[in-house]
């Protein structure tokens, strides 16, 4: 979990990010433990209100559920929810950018077509 | 526990001049505070006030409720770490410490000497021989360790390495996250602490020009780029404050909310919209 201060958005909205990421990538996994807000204050030295915001966006869309007590966990079926909702925005945050600048270097659809070809491996 | 109340405190000094004029504070309990100025703006004498070392021309300050002046109980109650030393400088620092719990009486002793480890401050010198750096080690060691509600610290990473910053601001929200208190950092660092704190206030030739959480004053304000002529379509009707002009490209900071962007005219000047960081917002409103 990282965050980038040269970012553009808000602490907490890179905190979403980072845990979704980790989540993602099975370093969090479903009905398993996350770090504490605590650890996260620390750790990022960030103020823990602003942990506790990401957080409760978290738990907002149900992507972990908190047990008294306990700690914070992953819910069942996180995973799969977080791809629908990143899917949802991927043509804004990553196509139309990558639209707009290829109009700007008046790269043509066909071109990108066969940049998307080659980079299939990856 | 730990509200402090700052009403129309004026400060004049024996020069006339006067350093606070009609400073009203509510600083709420259990935040995390960023007093920020620049040199001379009065930051300092507000400290000094708020810890009852020196007394204000006119005002009144209280802590949850009481009147702060000459009340041992409300004084013993907050943690002030100065610029200034005050303590006996032929003292050694675990002397100081012990010497500590006779102000403090919940000073953690196990907790300094823990710190002082992690620091590496040698607790067997004697306080003047500490570099500049050490010495604000001791005192921000020394001031944590009080388990006071309220901590102020004035210049607290004054002198240190990055390490050791780096090491202060994590001590300093393990505490905070272990047990919530009122704190107030009075800083020039102003980058380091942005994500640390949560308000900020904002002193500017002895008069408060911002007192709010981080996040309302950074979405006071917007930086916008492009072709000079550009941004200045942009400009018109908006208050704003240029950053920077070359021949065809422009960068300003507009002083409004980061709502009232407009999108449209965005696309239509083809225009960069950036947030503002803590610190540059504050060079932008404290520069003249």
């Amino acid at each position: 979990m990282l965050l980038d201060s040269n970012s553009d958005k808000p602490v907490y909205a890179q905190l979403v990010e980072a845990i979704e990421d980790d989540i993602l990538r099975e370093i969090f996994k479903e009905d398993s433990k996350i770090i504490s807000t605590t650890e996260m204050s620390v750790q990022l030295r960030i103020n823990p209100g602003t942990a506790l915001k990401a957080i409760n966006l978290l738990a907002d869309d149900e992507i972990i559920y908190k047990k008294r007590g306990v700690g914070m966990f992953v819910y069942k079926g996180a995973k799969k929810k977080i791809m629908n909702k990143r899917k949802k925005s991927f043509r804004e945050i990553f196509v139309l950018p990558m639209m707009k600048e290829a109009d700007k270097l008046k790269i043509s659809k066909k071109e990108i077509n066969e940049m998307m070809e080659g980079s299939k491996e990856v | 526990m730990g509200e402090i109340k700052v009403s129309s405190i004026t400060k004049d000094y024996k020069d006339k001049r006067r350093a606070l004029d009609d400073v009203n504070l509510c600083i709420k309990e259990n935040k995390i505070y960023g007093l920020l100025g620049r040199n001379g703006a009065g930051k300092t004498t507000l400290l000094n006030i708020i810890n009852d070392k020196i007394f204000p021309t006119a005002g009144k300050i209280t802590v949850d409720g009481e009147d702060l002046i000459e009340n041992e109980k409300i004084l013993n109650s907050i943690a002030y770490m100065m610029q200034d030393v005050m303590y006996p400088l032929n003292m050694e620092v675990r002397e100081l410490f012990e010497w500590a719990e006779k102000f403090y009486i919940k000073f953690d002793q196990a907790y300094a000497n823990r710190l002082a480890k992690k620091f590496k401050l040698d607790v067997t010198k004697e306080l003047i021989e500490l570099s500049t750096g050490y010495s604000t080690i001791f005192k921000d060691i020394l001031t944590l360790a009080t388990n006071a509600r309220i901590l102020i610290f004035d210049e607290p990473v004054l002198g240190l390495d990055a390490n050791h910053r780096n090491m202060f601001y994590k001590e300093l929200l393990k505490s905070y996250n272990e047990k919530p208190k009122t704190i107030i950092i009075s800083t020039h660092l102003i980058d380091e602490v942005a994500d640390v704190i949560e308000e900020v206030i904002i002193i500017k030739k002895g008069k408060i020009i911002r007192e709010e959480s981080v996040d309302r004053f950074l979405s006071s304000a917007y930086i916008v780029s492009g072709r000079t002529n550009n941004v200045d379509k942009y400009l018109e009707n908006r208050d704003f404050v240029v950053e920077e002009t070359m021949e065809t490209l422009k960068i300003a900071t507009v002083l409004e909310s980061t709502a009232k962007k407009s999108m449209g005219l965005k696309e239509e000047l083809k225009l960069e919209f950036s947030k503002v960081e803590l610190q540059k917002l504050f060079i932008t409103l404290t520069n003249s």
